[in-house]
């Protein structure tokens, strides 16, 4: 492999990349996996594009802010604490510190057919099959097809889904458009290797958070091990109650489905409900009715419902606590 | 272009793929800073980037902005940096592969506020593997040296 160009301005081709914290792209560019012919650094946009700040439609952070630098931001702390959570419990303290935003959002899947750089892929080439079906690997549950059920891995984005989150987005003619982060990662259907609705030269300026208008919000992320670990299961919630009932309700499922999995129908079935234990485990149940596990994933779906549990469980009484 | 690598600059790498762990290890024979897994999974490589923690090997050297401090930097003289005699106080190593990467993060763990309990430190910490399990003297030597800083404060 020759070696890319390095550029500090400019717009990169369609088989260049933009490179900020290259926690993702240089970890698969040793594995052979991203060979890019040019890289454009962004680190000379990093001041004008790391602010956060409060704005009239919410929150707005720059997407060469760091995670670590939106974790530890007072904004994000008081205003946002499933944003907050979602970053705070990601990655590993170093690896926070030098992914910007925009990386997390866009990082790759951790599935084991598309790292290890040799098996079958579609998303890695085009057409030459999927390892993961019919395996006992742990794939997507939700949102996979029959080409790719490889997992989205990231947390913020699962967070920013559940909040009807916005970005702007640089084109590489210059000019900026908004884009619902619902509708940046595309399910594999038959092309996985198209992973978002990006063009090429796109780049991710900003992020746009709603003002909180909840009770309560968490993010609730089940792992293998206790910390620096991708979830085996994860939940973004939402909760605006009134007394006891909820009023609106928002639900995201992380770690389980190929792009982050928002539960609508579940959100409309929780309004004018009580939450109790068993309302919270009702709802955890209908967010994975459309689970199709493999062999040996059933406990991944009762992962999913126990995340949504809590996560709902935990918004509530946080609601209660705020409202008395 | 340079780089500044504790407190010394030098010209950036032709390559634009030398990660700056390579070229600390291989280019400057700074070799305190350790190779592990080489994929951002183990934290061995962790150096400081404008004292913030970072993993040197997935970081471009070419890429750098700012002041990097490596292990060997951390020390004035003879006189070792207070995580390190730390360190030495608790035997918070058996190998000592991973500790060059221990000792720069529990500087950053320090400076950031997180060493408050040993919950804390764990959390704060995960991203640095021991594979010998010298967790809990590392997490020791990380409140001691945040308990010694707080001293020294008032």
């Amino acid at each position: 492999m020759s070696a890319p160009v390095l550029r500090r301005n400019g717009t990169p081709t369609a088989s260049g990349r933009w490179i900020a914290g290259g926690t993702t792209l240089v970890d698969l560019m040793k594995l052979g996996i991203e060979t890019p012919s040019e890289l454009v650094d962004l680190g000379p946009r990093k001041e004008a594009l790391s602010a956060i700040e409060e704005t009239a439609e919410g929150a707005t952070l720059g997407a060469l802010a760091t995670m670590a630098e939106a974790e530890r931001h007072p904004l994000i702390r008081s205003g946002y604490p499933a944003i907050h959570l979602a970053l705070a419990m990601a990655a590993s303290p170093q690896i926070r510190e030098m992914a910007t935003l925009g990386d997390n959002i866009l990082q790759r899947t951790r599935c084991t057919w598309f790292r290890d750089g040799r098996s079958p892929c579609n998303k890695r080439r085009p057409g030459s099959g999927c390892s993961g079906v019919g395996g006992d690997e742990a794939m997507a549950i939700l949102g996979a097809s029959e080409h790719c059920m490889a997992t989205y891995a990231g947390d913020f984005a699962v967070a920013l889904v559940m909040l009807d989150a916005e970005l702007t987005v640089e084109t590489s003619s210059g000019t900026t458009r908004r884009l619902p982060v619902s509708a940046l990662h595309r399910l594999p259907a038959a092309t996985p290797a198209i992973e978002t609705t990006l063009d090429p030269g796109d780049l991710i300026v900003a992020i746009h958070v709603p003002p909180p208008n909840w009770t309560g919000e968490t993010y609730v992320k089940l792992r293998d091990r206790a910390s620096y670990a991708f979830a085996s299961a994860s939940a973004a919630v939402a909760l605006r109650l009134e007394g006891p009932i909820v009023a609106e309700a928002r639900v995201a499922l992380g770690g389980l489905a190929t792009v982050p999995w928002r539960c609508r129908a579940t959100e409309a079935w929780l309004v004018g409900r009580a939450l109790s234990v068993a309302t919270a485990l009702e709802a955890g149940r209908a967010c994975l009715t459309d689970a199709v596990c493999g062999a040996g994933q059933d406990h991944r779906a009762q992962l999913g419902i126990r995340a949504v549990a809590k996560a709902l469980l935990d918004a509530a009484h946080v609601g209660q606590r705020d409202t008395e | 272009m340079t780089i500044t690598i504790n407190r010394n600059d030098h010209p950036l790498p032709d390559d634009p793929r030398t990660t700056l762990l390579d070229f600390l290890r291989e280019d400057l024979g700074l070799t305190g800073t350790k190779k592990g897994c080489d994929h951002g999974q183990c934290g061995a490589c962790t150096v400081l980037m404008n004292g913030k923690r970072v993993l040197s090997c997935l970081q471009l050297a070419a890429t750098v902005r700012g002041a990097v401090t490596t292990i060997e930097g951390i020390a004035n003289g003879e006189d070792l940096h207070p995580m390190q005699i730390a360190f030495l106080e608790h035997d918070a190593y058996q190998c000592g592969y991973c500790t060059p990467g221990q000792i720069m993060s529990g500087i950053a763990c320090v400076a950031e506020g997180h060493a408050g309990s040993d919950r804390e430190v764990a959390e704060w910490m995960a991203g640095n593997l021991c594979r010998c399990a010298a967790y809990g003297q590392i997490r020791a030597a990380v409140r001691a040296c945040a308990a010694l800083r707080s001293e020294t404060a008032e």
